[in-house]
C-alpha cells in the first residue's frame, strides 16, 4: 500500500526512496555525461584553428587515422562472431546442472582472471616463435614452416578469443539456464530430438539474450588497447582506433584532436550495437507475428 | 538422456541422433579441449618462465629459481604498486556499493516518468569502450589537476563499477517480497530505517556478491587507470603494462613473476565471489528451482 501511495507529483519529492538514487546520479552526470559533452565541446574547437569540423575533417582525410575504423571492425567483428558461435554450442552442451558444469564453468573462469596484459605476455612466450606451440607444431610435424603468431594481426585476433570467449560463454550459459526445462522436454515429448529441441525451442528463446551477449563481448573487442599495441603491429596491422585516439591524446597532446576521435570511436561502436539490437526486433517479433505461418 | 527416454518407441530415429549427437557433442568437447589445453599451456608457460634460471628455444629451462620474484618486488617497487591497488579497489568496492544499492532500491521500486532515461543513463558506460569515455574523463582530470592522484583513479574507476553494481542489485532487489517492507512501516519504520534494518541483511549475500565482482573487474580495469593515473598511482595491471611495452629493460622472467603474482590475486578473488554466486545466475536468476 505504501508503495502506491505516493502517485502525486508533490508527493513524489517527499518520497525518501526517490531521494536514494540521488547520489548516482549526480556523480553519472558529473563524471560521465559532463565530460562527455565537455570532450564533444572540445572536438569541436581545434588546436590548430580552422573550422568546427576541421578535427573530423582532418580524421576523414588522413589514411592512418580513418583506416583504424576498418582495423578496428576487422578485430573486433570476427572475435566476437567466434566467441559467441563457440559459446552457444559449448553452454547448451553444459545446461544440465551438473558437478561437470560446476567443473568446466570453473575451469573457463580462469582466463577472465589473466586481463589482456597477462594474456600477451603469456601468448609471447607461448606463441612465440621459440614457444612451446611452435616446439610442439615442429614436433610432430604438423607445420615446419616459421610460425608467426605474434605481433600481427593473428595474434591480436587469438587474445581477443581468449580473453572474451569466458566472458561470452558465462553470458549464454546464465541465458541459457534460465530457459525453463519444461520447454524443451515437453518438445522431447513430441519427438524432437536434440537438434530441433535447440533449433525450434531454445534458439528462439534465447535470440535476444545472444543479441545482448554480442553487444557486451563487442564493446570488450572493440576497446582492444593493450593487446593490440602488446601483440600486434600497432604502426600497421592492429592500428586500431584506440591507439590513435591514444596518440592524439598523451603523444600529440592535441586533447581537441583525441577527443574527436573518442567521439567516433563511440559513435561506430554503438552504431553497430544498434544494427544488432535491431536485428534483434526483427527476429523476436518474428514468431509472435509470424504465428503458424 | 532424457531424449533416449522419450523416443525409444521410435527406435530408426533414435539410432540416427544418437550417432549424430555422439559426433557432434565429441566435436565440441573437443574443441574446448583445444582451448583450454592451450591456455592452460599459456599459463604454464609463464610460471615456467617466473621461475627459470635460462630459457631459450628449449623444451624446458636450463635451472629453476625463485630469485625473480624477489627482483620483480624490488624492479617494479611492488610493495607500492600492491598498496595503491587496494586502496583503489577498496574504495571503489565500498563507494560503489554504498552509492549503487540505494539506487537499485529507487529503480526496483518505484515507477516514475524517465525511468527508462534513467536506466539507460546507467547503461550507457557499460554499452561504450572505457578509452571512449576515459579520454574525455582524462582531458577533463588534467584540466582540474586531478588526473595522477589517487581520488583521480578512484573516481575514473567508478565510473564502469557503479552502474554495473546497479544492473546486477536492482533483479536481487526486486525479488524480495515488498510485504516485508510494508510489515516494516506498520511498525513505523520509515524508508531509510527500513532499507538499513530489512533491506540491507535480506541483501547481504547480493551485496557481497556485487563486491567481490566489482572488485574482480577493477582490479582487471586497465583503460581508466592507464589514462588517469600518474608514475606513483599506477595499480598492478597498468605497472605491469608498462613493463611489457617496455620489454627488454626488464628480464622477461621477472616480468612473467609479476605476472603470475596479479593471475593469483586475481584468481583468489574470482574463486571466492563464485562460492558465492553462481555464474549461471548473473542474468536470470529465475529458474534456480524449476517448479515440476
Amino acid at each position: 500500500m505504501m508503495l502506491t501511495s505516493s502517485q502525486t507529483a508533490g508527493a513524489r519529492w517527499r518520497d525518501p526512496a526517490m531521494w536514494m538514487a540521488a547520489p548516482a546520479v549526480i556523480f553519472m552526470l558529473a563524471v560521465f555525461v559532463y565530460p562527455f559533452i565537455h570532450g564533444l565541446i572540445l572536438s569541436f574547437q581545434p588546436l590548430e584553428g580552422g573550422g568546427m569540423l576541421s578535427n573530423y575533417i582532418k580524421f576523414f582525410n588522413t589514411d592512418n587515422l580513418w583506416m583504424t575504423i576498418g582495423v578496428t571492425l576487422k578485430l573486433a567483428l570476427p572475435a566476437t562472431l567466434i566467441n559467441i558461435l563457440i559459446a552457444v554450442p559449448v553452454a547448451y552442451r553444459l545446461r544440465h546442472k551438473t558437478p561437470y558444469q560446476k567443473i568446466a564453468t570453473t575451469i573457463l573462469v580462469i582466463p577472465i582472471t589473466l586481463g589482456t596484459v597477462l594474456i600477451a605476455e603469456g601468448m609471447l612466450t607461448y606463441f612465440g616463435p621459440k614457444g612451446w606451440f611452435a616446439q610442439i607444431l615442429q614436433t610432430l610435424h604438423i607445420y615446419e614452416g616459421a610460425i608467426r603468431l605474434t605481433h600481427n594481426y593473428a595474434g591480436v585476433l587469438i587474445s581477443l578469443v581468449i580473453s572474451g570467449f569466458p566472458f561470452a560463454f558465462l553470458l549464454i550459459l546464465s541465458y541459457i539456464t534460465g530457459i525453463d526445462p519444461v520447454l524443451p522436454r515437453a518438445a522431447a515429448t513430441l519427438g524432437a530430438n536434440p537438434f530441433n529441441q535447440f533449433r525450434y525451442v531454445i534458439l528462439p528463446l534465447i535470440l535476444p539474450g545472444l543479441a545482448m551477449a554480442f553487444c557486451l563481448s563487442f564493446v570488450q573487442a572493440f576497446s582492444v588497447f593493450p593487446s593490440a599495441v602488446l601483440l600486434g603491429s600497432p604502426a600497421g596491422a592492429t592500428r586500431v582506433i584506440s591507439i590513435a585516439a591514444y596518440e592524439a591524446a598523451f603523444e600529440n597532446y592535441d586533447y581537441s584532436m583525441a577527443s574527436a576521435v573518442a567521439m567516433i570511436m563511440g559513435a561506430v561502436q554503438l552504431g553497430v550495437v544498434v544494427i544488432v539490437l535491431g536485428a534483434r526486433n526483427l527476429f523476436y517479433r518474428g514468431p509472435v507475428t509470424g504465428g503458424k505461418g | 538422456m532424457m531424449t533416449s527416454q522419450s523416443i525409444s518407441r521410435q527406435p530408426a530415429p533414435k539410432r540416427r541422433t544418437h550417432w549424430a549427437s555422439r559426433a557432434w557433442s565429441g566435436l565440441v568437447v573437443g574443441l574446448m579441449t583445444f582451448f583450454l589445453i592451450n591456455v592452460g599451456l599459456m599459463i604454464a608457460s609463464v610460471a615456467t618462465n617466473s621461475v627459470a634460471k635460462r630459457w631459450l628455444g628449449t623444451w624446458l629451462p636450463n635451472g629453476w629459481t625463485l630469485e625473480w620474484y624477489s627482483a620483480a618486488w624490488q624492479e617494479f617497487q611492488l610493495g607500492d604498486v600492491l598498496l595503491v591497488t587496494v586502496q583503489v579497489v577498496l574504495s571503489v568496492v565500498v563507494l560503489s556499493i554504498l552509492i549503487g544499492v540505494p539506487a537499485a532500491y529507487t529503480l526496483a521500486r518505484r515507477n516514475f516518468r524517465g525511468k527508462k532515461l534513467l536506466t539507460g543513463l546507467f547503461l550507457l558506460p557499460l554499452m561504450i569502450p572505457p578509452i571512449t569515455y576515459g579520454i574525455p574523463l582524462a582531458t577533463l582530470m588534467y584540466e582540474l589537476h586531478l588526473a595522477g592522484t589517487l581520488p583521480g583513479v578512484i573516481i575514473a574507476n567508478l565510473l564502469p563499477a557503479l552502474p554495473f553494481v546497479i544492473l546486477v542489485m536492482t533483479p536481487f532487489i526486486e525479488q524480495i517480497d515488498p510485504n516485508l517492507e510494508s510489515a516494516a512501516r506498520v511498525f513505523g519504520a520509515r524508508t531509510f530505517t527500513m532499507f538499513r534494518h530489512v533491506l540491507v541483511p535480506l541483501l547481504a549475500p547480493g551485496i557481497l556478491a556485487a563486491s567481490l565482482l566489482v572488485l574482480v573487474r577493477t582490479i582487471a580495469m586497465f583503460e581508466l587507470t592507464f589514462l588517469t593515473a600518474g608514475a606513483d598511482t599506477q595499480t598492478l595491471v597498468v605497472a605491469l603494462y608498462y613493463s611489457v611495452f617496455a620489454a627488454g629493460v626488464r628480464a622477461s622472467q621477472s616480468i612473467d613473476a609479476m605476472a603470475m603474482v596479479y593471475m593469483i590475486v586475481t584468481l583468489i578473488w574470482l574463486l571466492i565471489a563464485m562460492r558465492f554466486v553462481s555464474p549461471t545466475q548473473l542474468v536470470s536468476r529465475v529458474k534456480e528451482h524449476p517448479q515440476t
